[in-house]
């Protein structure tokens, strides 16, 4: 069976765009917000004056400020990641506290900027959310671990690394979390299908529900 | 010991590796007595009556003494986050309610939010949907933390209170099977409302429960609160402070057992908590004793919102659990039948022989889905166990680009060391109790 193994593909042997209805050809605009632009409103223009006054190098760190639902994103090099987490943190007038997660996203047509990895910060003193983003190329993953700041990324760092291939650099064990350690590959890529691996057990091996039948 | 294929001591580089299959504790206590080593790893779990599920612990001991505490997860993982990719966005209600399985109203809550969010409906949602959502996750939060309480107890020797425990999370499981035609993984909570209003007499039925558990819950209460050997066990152990908490991301009791009254509910509110009367339960030991008496006392507050929610039921009557918007709403509602759940015959009857617009509009909506415009939200509910946090990323499309679940149990977890390094063997139950982590929701 040939298939394309590519963007949302391999589900059930779905092949072309999964579109079961045959009505909307599933034709997706991809848009990619634009920066916003200031006043941003609620508490956001003071989180980023803040982050100006108290960070030196806040126009060589932050590429783009995105005001989207209400929700703040500040998109940061990687070079700069660790410096931004520990201002976000230590300046008493941010004070962002507590590290929710670190979630990864994968955008393959983003060239140079494939992975994502995306930070979700709380502020308990101030009751304030923001969300830090970075972008690093497939090609080199290699992003700063910020277990020194906030301890808690410690097993988030490592199940993005696990389902992303994100390689966070000074983690104190960097390893699979969620998958087995010798999985190969990361799952939640987009290039990574969905089934189309054999089950082992004891020896035997099940071919993955895609492959057994014929369903298309 | 004797030959055993699956129980044999072999020699590794780190040292011999003695295996147990049970019955042979005697000749097993022998063999390491007589090795000069102090130091002895032992693996505990992932299949161990006490470990809460199948988490495994690998346990550095001196002893008695526990030196290093790691876990091992990912024995539950089932891909949910990738699958939901493959699927629209109100069929992810199905994956993500399977989560963390003793919650699953609040991960379908908190998922919807996230989607309504990027919807831009979220001020659309009716009254009496966001309502009803309050009610059944305040009876979630009841059967979540009756689980806890009672397996907790059960952890560590205390059979009684689990009977009692399950008992009453019967009762609001009843209640969940009256609505929504399911005592778990229900799935009734639906991107721009929930999936069919309460069936006719529900309030008056839920007030009948909730008397009936407030006159249980005071026994359940006997049972632990102020035990000579509850308090023993529970007491200065696996300890965590405000700073431990802070730093590691830890929410939910475990926090609020530092004294810190952080409950979403309140600080953040959603779904309109901010019109109820309630109270944040706190204390100040730090300990397995102070989260115990947290879910303990959460309990009532829970009821005291139930009550609420069910007066406001009563003067909504009448007013629909959907948004307007048929392009989101789904088509079909559901009935309860003899047989459970399922299509309602009216809307089989319409679709099949009067309006041929209908099929098409039922066909798209339930086989394509609605569109969703490009973007990434975060949202958050405060779950039995901690904040549940929800990133979202859709490109425009009928299924989400990513989704992500920030679960309070995973978080809450990576605590374990940080409770257990130093403490006795025995104490790592409770602590490991005390945090309420499901494997299902840590692996997701």
């Amino acid at each position: 069976m040939s298939q394309d193994k590519s963007l949302n593909s391999g589900a059930f042997g779905v092949s072309g765009t999964g579109d079961t209805s045959g009505y909307g050809g599933l034709v997706r605009n991809k848009v990619k917000p634009g920066s916003s632009e200031r006043p941003f409103g609620s508490y956001f223009d003071d989180v980023t004056d803040e982050l100006e006054r108290a960070f030196p190098e806040f126009n060589d760190a932050i590429e783009k400020v995105i005001v989207d639902r209400d929700e703040l994103t500040l998109h940061v090099k990687a070079s700069h990641l660790f410096d931004t987490a520990k201002k976000l943190r230590d300046t008493e007038t941010l004070r962002f506290e507590q590290c929710m997660g670190v979630s990864g996203a994968h955008y393959p047509e983003d060239k140079n900027r494939e992975l994502h990895a995306v930070y979700h910060l709380l502020s308990m003193t101030h009751n304030r959310r923001i969300r830090i983003e970075v972008s690093i190329p497939d090609s080199n993953p290699h992003l700063p671990s910020l277990v020194e700041v906030w301890a808690g990324c410690n097993w988030n760092e490592r199940e993005t690394f696990d389902m992303f291939g994100i390689i966070f650099d000074g983690h104190p064990g960097l390893t699979r979390i969620l998958m087995p350690d010798d999985w190969p590959g990361h799952p939640q890529r987009k290039d990574y299908p969905l089934g189309g691996i054999d089950v082992e057990y004891k020896g035997a091996v099940i071919p993955p529900p895609d492959e057994r039948r014929k369903y298309q | 010991m004797s030959h055993d294929p699956y129980a044999s001591t072999r020699e590794t580089t780190e040292g011999t590796v003695y295996s147990v299959t049970g019955g042979d504790w005697d000749s097993l206590v022998t063999e390491i007595g007589a090795t000069k080593e102090e130091r002895v790893v032992v693996n505990m779990g992932p299949q161990h009556p006490s470990t809460h599920g199948v988490l495994r612990l690998i346990l550095e001991l001196e002893g008695e003494t526990v030196t290093e505490t790691r876990c091992g997860i990912g024995y539950l993982h089932t891909g949910i986050e990738k699958n939901c990719e493959y699927r629209t966005w109100t069929q992810g209600v199905t994956f993500v309610t399977r989560m963390d399985y003793l919650a699953p109203l609040f991960n379908e809550a908190a998922y919807c939010l996230g989607v309504e969010k990027l919807l831009g409906i979220t001020n659309d949602i009716t009254e009496r949907a966001s309502v009803i959502r309050v009610l059944m996750m305040e009876l979630n939060r009841i059967s979540s933390h009756m689980v806890a309480l009672g397996t907790g107890a059960l952890e560590l020797g205390a059979l009684s209170p689990m009977i009692f425990a399950f008992r009453e999370r019967e009762l609001v499981l009843d209640i969940f099977e009256m609505v929504s035609g399911l005592r778990m993984n229900m799935a009734y909570i639906r991107p721009g409302g929930v999936a069919q209003d309460l069936p006719e007499g529900a309030t008056a039925k839920i007030r009948a429960t909730v008397k009936e558990l407030r006159v249980n819950f005071k026994d359940n209460a006997k049972l632990l609160i102020g035990n000579t050997i509850w308090l023993k066990r529970t007491k200065d152990i696996g300890i965590l402070d405000l700073a431990g908490c802070t730093t590691l991301g830890v929410t939910g009791p475990v926090l609020r057992a530092t004294g810190m009254p952080w409950d979403l509910r309140k600080t953040q509110p959603y779904c309109g908590y901010e019109n109820y009367d309630f109270d944040v339960i706190t204390a100040d030991t730090s300990d397995v004793y102070g989260r115990f008496l947290i879910r303990m006392n959460e309990l009532e507050q829970s009821l005291r919102i139930i009550e609420q929610a069910c007066d406001k039921l009563d003067v909504l009557e009448g007013q629909p659990v959907m948004v307007a918007d048929k392009k989101i709403a789904w088509p079909s509602q559901l009935a309860l039948g003899g047989d459970g759940l399922g299509n309602s015959l009216n809307h089989i009857r319409e679709i099949m022989g009067t309006s041929m617009e209908s099929l098409i509009h039922h066909f798209k909506l339930v086989t394509e889905g609605f569109r969703v415009p490009a973007g990434q939200v975060y949202s958050a509910v405060e779950s039995p166990r901690g904040e549940l946090g929800v990133h979202l990323i859709s490109d425009g499309g009928t299924r989400p680009y990513r989704v992500h679940f920030r679960e309070p149990s995973f978080n809450n977890l990576q605590s374990t060391a940080a409770m257990c390094e130093g403490s006795q063997i025995a104490d790592i139950v409770g602590a490991v109790a005390s945090i309420d982590p499901v494997m299902g929701g840590v692996d997701r």
